[in-house]
């Protein structure tokens, strides 16, 4: 068993692209779910206007890929409009079922054959990144040279995604702590602790409550781009249903309604899944047998790992339903 | 019953100015704050409240009572703007309040509080208290990002829900969460937190539900404090002692009509209100019903 490959691989799941294009969906959730209690599982269908939003400036409009970024919030103000205006001055389910529906709605409009001339269909788009690779090749980034040092080594390319996805998630996490330290965020926290008494203190709580679906949208938004520029590729079916359960998983764990845990929340679930995934690659590399019974070999890695990670978060709720950010004085004041 | 007490000067005249006033359902007021006029809430085919005409006197203490299901709490979120009337119009200080969204009138100086009470549990008593107050510029969002344009008035804010907290005597519970306080303390919050909208009708609904007999007592000097200092206030509650040891007026309804109005002690003696609470029929002989 090679120790130290597990050791890299789990430390690049730590800090890796997906840790970041997840943290930043997930301070989105955050906004929605952790800070105004709004049920979004939808997400992913804002990450798939984000990443549209940039592959269609390639596979439809011609244009330079930075009108994607735009383009892309413009589609997600427009989806949480589509979707806030009717739920939102209902309970919180509803929201819940509107965003879940819509997002698959998009997933299968946007890989349908009809509108491949926009969307690309099932084969997605993906000629459009170049445009942010040239501008880290102009930085003196190289996409081609290896850089740093064991056990963080990275090509150019992926160095260069990771510098402005890092970036991002701190930008982004310091505007997301700012608000919710402000007034505004207070009605947010208020409204979702209790909505009527919000309102007989004479603030709009469907306004409020607008803003936060469409901040947090925009912010899933970001998270989309920066996927779909890693990957350098949009593909219909990244952005199905249980994209966004990962992310609330992550967030979770992190903590909610804390700007750290929607940071930290998806480092930790991706340095735990590229171990687990790293670990029994190695364990079953040759078939794993009890007499003529066999176990499990490398295809059943895969599944085993989802499994573990569910595993995981039960344990978690069990034990520390807070997340690691959390504080448990605060949960006790759950359901009253 | 009552001790003698001082009465502040505007209290004194809202007293005065009720003294005079008929003493029948729907009684004109010299000086309204809140008039309602053919309210009618229907759910399906049951009419909870179907009020003809209710004036509500500028600097008093009004009390709505009744039995159980006679309407008062629907009729508190009309007047409110927490429901829509199925017909009617109502007015606050002279404002058609049918076109006001219901977020606006904690803006014009409506505010009320719960029957259960919604201290906001994860957030802390001050900054519940910081809640109340209108027209912050950090609401907004693009303010909210930078500090500088609400921190003063923020300060202001604080202080103001600092002296309103040692008023109710919270001062102590400041920095804990909602959550950890007691139930009457939670009552006593959601009313300091009503005062930071700055009203001129403050709404209780049931305020001493729930609360201890000694805490009942500063209840209701927080609640004649609050009339001395000039505010209007409407309160639902079943407690008739202290509907009669603290209102100047009381409104008595069943079945969603106002069946009775007048002072305390008017109520008390009036046979409608007596039949409406213990029934038509009581202290006759069940015997005689038959026949």
């Amino acid at each position: 068993m090679d120790w130290s490959l597990i050791f890299e691989n789990t430390l690049k799941g730590f800090i890796g692209i997906n840790a970041v294009y997840f943290a930043i969906a997930a301070l989105g959730l955050n906004v929605q779910f952790g800070y105004t209690g709004l049920l979004n599982f939808g997400q992913a269908g804002f990450m798939a206007c984000g990443a549209y939003g940039l592959g269609m400036t390639a596979q439809y409009f011609e244009i330079s890929m930075w009108w994607g970024i735009p383009l892309g919030i413009l589609f997600s103000v427009g989806l949480g409009l589509l979707m806030g205006v009717p739920t939102l001055r209902l309970r919180a389910d509803y929201l819940a079922i509107v965003t879940i529906a819509a997002a698959e709605i998009i997933r299968l409009v946007v890989r349908s054959v009809r509108f491949k001339h926009y969307f690309g269909g099932s084969d997605g788009i993906n000629n459009f990144s170049q445009t942010f690779r040239d501008l880290g090749n102009k930085v003196g980034i190289d996409e081609a040279t290896r850089y740093g040092f064991t056990p963080f080594r990275f090509t150019g390319r992926e160095l260069w995604t990771l510098i402005v996805g890092w970036v991002l998630v701190a930008l982004l996490g310091f505007f997301v702590y700012k608000l919710m330290k402000s007034p505004w965020g207070r009605v947010l926290k208020a409204i979702r602790e209790d909505e009527d008494a919000v309102r007989s203190l004479g603030k709009n709580v469907y306004s409020y409550k607008m803003q936060s679906l469409i901040l947090g949208g925009i912010l899933g938004t970001i998270s989309g781009m920066i996927f779909a520029i890693d990957r350098a590729a949009v593909q219909p079916d990244n952005y199905s249903r249980d994209v966004t359960f990962y992310i609330l998983t992550a967030l979770v764990l992190g903590g909610v309604a804390r700007v750290s845990g929607s940071i930290v929340g998806p480092m930790i679930f991706w340095g735990i899944f590229t171990f687990l995934d790293n670990f029994m690659r190695q364990v079953a590399d040759e078939p794993i047998r009890i007499g003529n019974f066999q176990v499990m070999d490398s295809t059943d890695v895969g599944p085993l790992n989802f499994i573990l990670i569910g595993l995981t978060l039960i344990l978690l709720m069990v034990f520390r339903p807070q997340g690691v950010f959390g504080d448990r004085k605060e949960m006790a004041f759950d359901g009253r | 019953m009552a001790a003698e007490r001082s009465y502040s000067p505007l209290a004194q005249a809202a007293r005065s100015a009720l003294a005079g006033c008929e003493k029948v359902p729907g009684s004109r007021k010299p000086d309204p704050v809140l008039v309602a006029d053919g309210v009618r809430r229907e759910f399906g085919g049951i009419v909870a409240v179907d009020v003809d005409h209710i004036e509500v006197q500028r600097g008093s203490i009004t009390a709505l009572i009744g039995p159980n299901g006679a309407g008062k709490t629907t009729l508190f979120n009309l007047l409110s703007g927490f429901d829509t009337p199925s017909t009617g119009t109502w007015s606050f200080d002279g404002r058609d309040m049918a076109k006001v969204a219901p977020h606006k009138t904690a803006a014009l100086g409506m505010v009320r509080t719960f029957q259960l009470t919604k201290s906001l549990t994860k957030l802390s008593v001050i900054e519940n208290m910081r809640l109340g107050a209108t027209g912050q510029r950090g609401e907004k969002w693009w303010n909210g990002l930078f500090a500088s344009t609400w921190k003063k008035q923020e300060d202001e804010i604080t202080a103001r829900a600092e002296g309103l907290l040692d008023r109710f005597k919270l001062s102590h519970m400041r920095d804990e969460f909602a959550g950890a306080l007691s139930g009457g303390q939670r009552k006593l919050l959601e009313m300091a937190r009503a005062l930071m909208t700055n009203p001129n009708l403050v709404m209780l609904d049931e305020p001493m539900a729930g609360v201890n007999p000694a805490l009942k007592q500063s209840l209701n000097d927080h609640i004649r404090g609050l009339r001395d200092e000039g505010m209007t206030v409407l309160f639902v509650e079943h407690d008739m002692d202290m509907v009669h040891d603290v209102s100047d007026w009381v409104i008595v309804m069943a079945e969603g009509r106002v069946i009775a109005e007048g002072t305390p002690d008017d109520i008390s003696k009036n046979p409608a209100v007596i039949d409406a609470y213990l029934g038509a029929h009581q202290g006759r002989s069940l015997l005689e019903e038959g026949a």
